[in-house]
């Protein structure tokens, strides 16, 4: 097992120094990812998600700085490689794709010299045998006539378009994992699935892991295999996906859950998650999510749960699953999602 | 869109991309009518500075007693000087001077203010402050009193009024370039870059400076005016170019004493000057325009 994880990350502490307080935006996250698989890390805006992605590959930008723990690549960790060690990991063994794919390609250069940029900068290809490749890329994304858009500039292209040129460009040169920063949230829905077929795809033809960031649980289900759920800087539950759907465990999870749209059951009204993500300035002393649980006591006021295991490869940050909990005796004997279906 | 159009984009033929935003450059530009005249009447004062000296009949140093002072004429066009010198030879030799101090000086001290800037904008922190405390140092000097100093400092001579002139350059391309470079560097194609492993020059010099470049060239075009402005002034301080070197603020100190009885030996130079001046601004604040995305229309 352990030969075929790919990263590992472990107690991963990222902070904002301002000038009189440490924002604390990644505080102890650990994960690992298994080769070829996807993991999805879910959350509110504001809940670390971003920044664990930008961690990862250091490109945070001051005044942020990884304050602790370890991310193990292949073996490697990169926290503490140099900064020219780092750069030959973006982009060739670590590739990322952003959010807005609209502003995401220099306008100033067409879509064949920006792939033509990263084969230079990894692989050193001239211009002709670059071009060359950048059309198989462009090809491998599903792009139609790409010996034309490679001479195009990215305002001629859509939305959608920009997006698999953003893939084209990250897998350039076939990287292991390829980290997918929210990479649907601003296409509109058909392209969306088009585009998470295009990753699935590419993931099974080439066998790179994916590291999913997003807030869309609709995305999770289609793509992911594992999943990370964070909330106010921790991860509060970690499961494979199909149990997360089936059986989530944290409150919040099953408040997320509750808050999208089902076509099985037939509800007037969607339930939101009460309140809002904690400010950073002051995040609650006890469990981060216990102001707005609806199942908090005093003791999620207090104190701070760790992250473990419940049932087989499933953790969870909870006091409803540990015997030190004194609260409603029905939610800990079936779990607060039957609880609140109920309700 | 009507149909015709969406049909033009549809079939339209793919230029080369350099040609095509020249092409698209043109096509503002043309809208533009002040920068299009601007630009035309650089041109015609380029060629004219190029070209003109192997036209002219008479040398410019050419000294005739026998027809100094002399107004307009069919054979004297502009005149001639205190020792009957044509001017409109001198004025086209020294179109020349006054040209390539301006447009040298611009482009030295614009590249040094560019590198300033781009540094200063992208890397931020102590040596952000150091640098920009430095240009601040340097604008709270008027320019051409910053420029005598230098120059009484380092004799009078040509070269050292482009390196003058330069000096005084570098704070406003400087300024400008960082302004542009801090907004730049905070876009999501540039941080998509860093993600794919690009090198800090890299991305200094390939990806923030070509998106930058229009304030500078409109800065440069403005720039270069302002600098015409001050080497001739230098020339007139005496400063500058020396006697008998045609340049144009050198020809109107010449006529400085006989501005009541011969008063075209000045008047002529000032005009070019003025000329000269008036193109490169007109040019700039059209290219302004031009080159604004919130300006269209």
């Amino acid at each position: 097992m352990s030969e075929d994880i790919i990263l590992d990350i472990k107690d991963l502490q990222t902070s904002f120094y301002l000038d009189d307080f440490e924002v604390k935006a990644v505080d102890g996250v650990s994960f690992k990812l298994p080769k070829g698989k996807t993991i999805g890390i879910v959350g509110e805006s504001g809940s670390g998600k971003s920044i664990t992605a930008l961690s990862i590959l250091r490109l945070l930008d001051h005044p942020g700085k990884v304050k602790g723990g370890e991310i193990n690549f292949k073996g490697r960790d990169l926290t503490t490689l140099t900064d020219k060690e780092i750069r030959q990991i973006r982009g060739n063994e670590i590739s990322m794709i952003f959010q807005e794919p609209m502003t995401s390609l220099n306008p100033v250069y067409t879509i064949g010299q920006q792939i033509r940029e990263t084969l230079k900068v990894h692989q050193g290809l001239d211009k002709e045998n670059g071009t060359k490749k950048a059309i198989e890329l462009l090809k491998l994304v599903g792009i139609p006539s790409p010996d034309k858009r490679v001479k195009q500039y990215p305002h001629e292209l859509s939305g959608g378009m920009r997006q698999r040129v953003m893939i084209a460009m990250a897998l350039a040169c076939n990287p292991d994992l390829l980290i997918a920063d929210e990479p649907t949230t601003a296409l509109d829905v058909t392209i969306q699935a088009q585009i998470l077929d295009l990753i699935n795809d590419l993931q099974d033809r080439l066998g790179m892991s994916v590291i999913m960031i997003t807030h869309d649980l609709g995305v999770v289900a289609e793509t992911c295999d594992y999943v990370a759920v964070m909330y106010g800087g921790k991860v509060v539950e970690y499961q494979d996906v199909k149990s997360l759907f089936r059986n989530p465990k944290h409150p919040y999870t099953v408040g997320l859950l509750k808050s999208i749209p089902r076509h099985d059951t037939d509800v007037d009204e969607l339930e939101p998650i009460r309140g809002s993500v904690p400010s950073p300035k002051d995040m609650p002393k006890g469990c981060r999510f216990a102001p707005r649980c609806p199942f908090a006591t005093e003791l999620c006021m207090e104190e701070l749960p760790s992250l473990d295991h419940v049932e087989g490869e499933s953790e969870v940050r909870c006091w409803i699953y540990t015997d030190h909990w004194d609260g409603d005796a029905e939610v800990k004997a079936h779990g607060p999602k039957r609880v609140a279906q109920s309700n | 869109m009507r149909a015709e159009q969406v049909n033009n984009v549809m079939t339209q033929k793919t230029d080369h991309p350099f040609t095509r935003s020249l092409k698209d450059f043109y096509s503002k530009l043309r809208k533009n009518k002040s920068a299009l005249v601007g630009g035309y009447l650089i041109i015609i004062l380029v060629l004219i500075a190029l070209i003109g000296p192997y036209l002219t009949s008479q040398t410019p140093e050419a000294v005739d007693y026998g027809v100094k002072l002399q107004g307009p004429s069919a054979e004297h066009w502009f005149g001639t000087d205190h020792h009957g010198r044509d001017i409109f030879t001198r004025v086209i030799h020294g179109l020349g001077i006054t040209m390539g101090i301006g447009i040298s000086a611009t482009i030295l001290g614009g590249i040094v203010g560019i590198f300033l800037g781009l540094i200063s904008g992208y890397y931020g922190g102590k040596l952000d402050a150091i640098i920009m405390r430095m240009m601040d140092i340097l604008l709270a000097f008027p320019g051409i009193l910053l420029a005598l100093a230098l120059i009484s400092i380092l004799g009078a001579n040509l070269r050292n009024v482009i390196f003058a002139v330069a000096i005084f350059a570098i704070p406003t391309f400087a300024r400008i370039v960082r302004g542009s470079t801090l907004a730049t560097k905070k876009l999501e194609y540039i941080d998509a870059m860093k993600a794919l492993g690009a090198s800090d020059t890299r991305i200094i010099f390939k990806h923030i400076l070509p998106n930058i470049l229009s304030p500078i060239i409109v800065q440069a075009s403005l720039f270069i005016a302002t600098a015409v402005l001050s080497a001739s002034g230098l020339s007139f301080l005496g400063m500058g170019a020396q006697p008998p070197s045609p340049e144009l603020g050198a020809l109107l100190s010449d006529g400085r004493d006989f501005m009541w009885d011969a008063g075209h030996i000045a008047l002529f130079p000032g005009l070019v000057i003025m000329l000269i001046v008036l193109a490169f601004n007109i040019f700039g604040d059209g290219l302004r325009d031009a080159l604004d995305p919130k300006m269209k229309k």
